[in-house]
């Protein structure tokens, strides 16, 4: 939804599917009236990929995206050419061959600079490619703009798209590509940002299984020693597990109690973690038998 | 006064380039925030700091110079004279008038209306900066838990900011995160090679043997490229050790799945004269020092992982070792594999701060020409890179 401010530039102010907090809001308006990359991180499952398709959404923007591989180049972004395609077209005498161009294909962002309207770009887990991958960008990411060899053109963005990049954190990113960019980091969300995020997703869902669910889950993130702690995707999942199988809050608490929650399944993926629950659990049952 | 600020901040050690403080200046001509110390906070975070394990230096610098701005009031009840001589300055002749007329009571009352007020405006404008504590409700929304009117609470906002909640003093880069995270860092050590079957299409030489071929396609294939380094590794075990047995198992899975080539020994300590390859048979089946000296020659690059915590007699003299009695001193041997292997690392998962306080790590350290690095992600990132130099 576009917010009505008295300066006329579109801003975000979440959608109807994502709960954005103000900070996520301010870094979003941010980037888009300066023009500068967003790069955003977070824990896994907070939502940072969903949010350029939010972003794109709410102001009536295509998306195109970019998923990186630890394969990816940075030429593939721009464009790629079919070297075997023409060697190919050359054997059989096609006619098309003595023009390059049909062999040149354009990548995301040259999509993105030859489009008429703005468009959002994501560049979606960019720590995941080599590490002078974001180094290669860093030209086009400045001015927008690249040069063809092939065809000696020079391709410019017609609009600035507004760019938003994840990263994973696995590579440190290099300081050059940092400078150039608005960083935001998605911190897991508090209470009641959770329970806004249900209400949007599973709005007939009862006060009581919700306030159990939560209870369950925010123990379950402070248990020590769990290798990978349940994201906020875990618990929309789990959510919707408990509302299919009807499960109510007094079997919620219950299972709670022990230390192991229902169908924890689908909030522990580690084979250690729910281990390491079981363990925890037989403790609490031995200690509570000898009181 | 951003100035100020942005000195400040590298004066905390906070990475910030002038294109940043620019920038910022560019963003606060542009209406994207309400005027609040929060939405200044977040925006100046956003454009400032790029890596997460930089906030909690950046939100205790920011809690640093802005806390020098606002008066904190101590919980003492303010005297009444004082109060009204402020009052003056911030009411209206109408006010005074009022003043006059009304009497000190229903002044309060009128004080309190107008802080409530401010309360549901929030935005107040410029009074919050560089009003330098001569008004104590100047400061509005932000400050007013130091005002005790007429000994009843008014406008009691206790909101703790943002920055002193202190949420990211976890993300430290100092911390270790994991397996996957060590993979990522022992990869920079990488020596590719063209080993195994012909697999992956080379375009060039391609292109080159279909040009000189007249045209005809003439595909050229080569091997995929893998990474060849070889890996000694060497570990201390048992006594010590035993507080990291977590961190270093990570350490020893990541370095398993990204190095084809690697052996790996235990030793206790310190190397002596046999290391063992299982630690079950550690006393049946053991290996001469001398025989993997000679069988590993200088290619493979060594990691030796250890807490160098030691009694300084088990390093520097001959029969110091707690297990047996070594004929030669640990520094010999130590001194002998420094010169076997010129590619190599010593990896302490003691806290890097704590190396110089302990004298076997300090000798150590000496010994092996300060290539001690400590377990931490920064730590592994050094190591690796001065590995594969």
């Amino acid at each position: 939804m576009e917010n009505t401010t008295p300066h006329s530039a579109p801003s975000f102010t979440g959608t109807e599917r994502y709960i954005a907090t103000n900070d996520l809001k301010l870094a979003v308006n941010a980037a888009l009236v300066l023009q500068r990359p967003l790069l955003i991180k977070g824990e896994p499952g907070t939502g940072k990929t969903m949010l350029a398709q939010e972003v794109a959404s709410a102001l009536s923007r295509k998306l195109l995206q970019w998923h990186v591989k630890s394969s990816t180049k940075a030429q593939q972004g721009l464009y790629e050419y079919d070297a075997v395609s023409r060697l190919r077209d050359s054997q059989l005498g096609d006619p098309k061959v003595t023009d390059i161009n049909h062999y040149i294909v354009p990548g995301v962002l040259w999509q993105a600079f030859e489009s008429d309207e703005p468009v959002v770009v994501l560049i979606d887990e960019i720590d995941k490619a080599d590490i002078e991958f974001p180094n290669d960008l860093l030209r086009e990411l400045d001015q927008m703009a690249f040069h063809v060899y092939e065809t000696r053109q020079t391709i410019t963005a017609k609009h600035r798209p507004m760019i938003i990049i994840t990263s994973n954190n696995e590579k440190e990113l290099p300081d050059a590509f940092l400078r150039r960019c608005f960083f935001h980091f998605i911190r897991f969300p508090s209470r009641e940002t959770l329970k806004s995020i249900v209400d949007v997703h599973f709005p007939t869902v009862s006060t009581d299984v919700l306030r159990a669910a939560l209870d369950t889950f925010f123990a379950l993130r402070e248990a020590p020693g769990l290798k990978k702690k349940p994201s906020t995707s875990e618990f929309l999942d789990w959510l919707r597990l408990l509302l299919a199988q009807d499960i109510s809050a007094a079997e919620i608490d219950a299972h709670s109690a022990t230390a192991v929650p229902i169908l924890a399944g689908a909030l522990l993926k580690n084979e250690q973690d729910s281990q390491l629950l079981e363990r925890l659990a037989s403790v609490m049952r031995s200690s509570a038998r000898r009181n | 006064m951003l100035l100020d600020f942005f000195y400040h901040l590298r004066s905390q050690k906070l990475p910030v380039s002038v294109k940043e403080y620019l920038t910022l200046l560019e963003a606060l001509s542009k209406p994207l925030m309400a005027p609040t110390l929060d939405d200044f906070y977040h925006l100046s975070r956003l454009v400032l700091v790029k890596d997460e394990s930089l906030f909690d230096r950046y939100d205790r610098a920011f809690a640093l110079y802005f806390g020098r701005l606002h008066t904190e009031l101590a919980d003492k009840p303010i005297p009444a004279d004082w109060l009204l001589k402020t009052l003056e300055k911030l009411l209206s002749p109408e006010q005074k008038e009022a003043l006059e007329k009304h009497g000190w009571d229903k002044l309060m009352d009128m004080f309190r209306e107008r802080l409530e007020e401010q309360k549901e405006r929030h935005a107040g404008g410029s009074k919050w900066i560089g009003t330098g504590g001569s008004s104590p409700f100047g400061h509005g929304g932000y400050h007013p838990e130091g005002v005790r009117v007429g000994g009843d609470s008014a406008g009691n906002r206790t909101a703790v900011k943002v920055w002193d909640q202190r949420h990211y003093q976890d993300y430290d880069d100092q911390v270790e995160l994991g397996s996957r995270n060590f993979k990522m860092a022992l990869r920079r050590l990488r020596r590719f090679a063209r080993q195994g079957a012909d697999l992956e299409l080379d375009l060039p030489d391609t292109i080159r043997s279909t040009a000189a071929n007249a045209g005809y396609l003439d595909l050229k294939l080569v091997p995929e490229r893998h990474n060849t380094v070889k890996v000694l590794m060497l570990l201390d075990v048992g006594g010590s050790m035993d507080d990291h047995v977590a961190r270093i198992e990570s350490l020893f899975t990541a370095a398993r799945s990204e190095f084809r080539h690697l052996e790996v020994f235990y030793f206790h300590n310190c190397p002596y004269e046999t290391l063992w390859r299982s630690n079950i048979r550690r006393h049946a089946e053991r290996f001469e020092t001398w025989e993997v000296l000679r069988k590993f020659n200088a290619d493979w690059r060594v990691i030796i992982v250890g807490d160098a915590t030691m009694s300084p007699y088990e390093i520097l003299q001959s029969g110091g070792s707690v297990e047996h009695n070594n004929r030669e001193t640990g520094a010999e041997w130590l001194h002998r594999i420094v010169h076997t292997w010129p590619k190599f690392v010593w990896l302490n998962p003691e806290p890097q701060a704590s190396w110089v306080y302990r004298q076997s790590s300090a000798i150590i350290s000496k010994i092996v020409q300060d290539r001690m690095y400590p377990v931490t992600m920064a730590g592994l990132e050094s190591a690796m890179r001065s590995l594969s130099n």
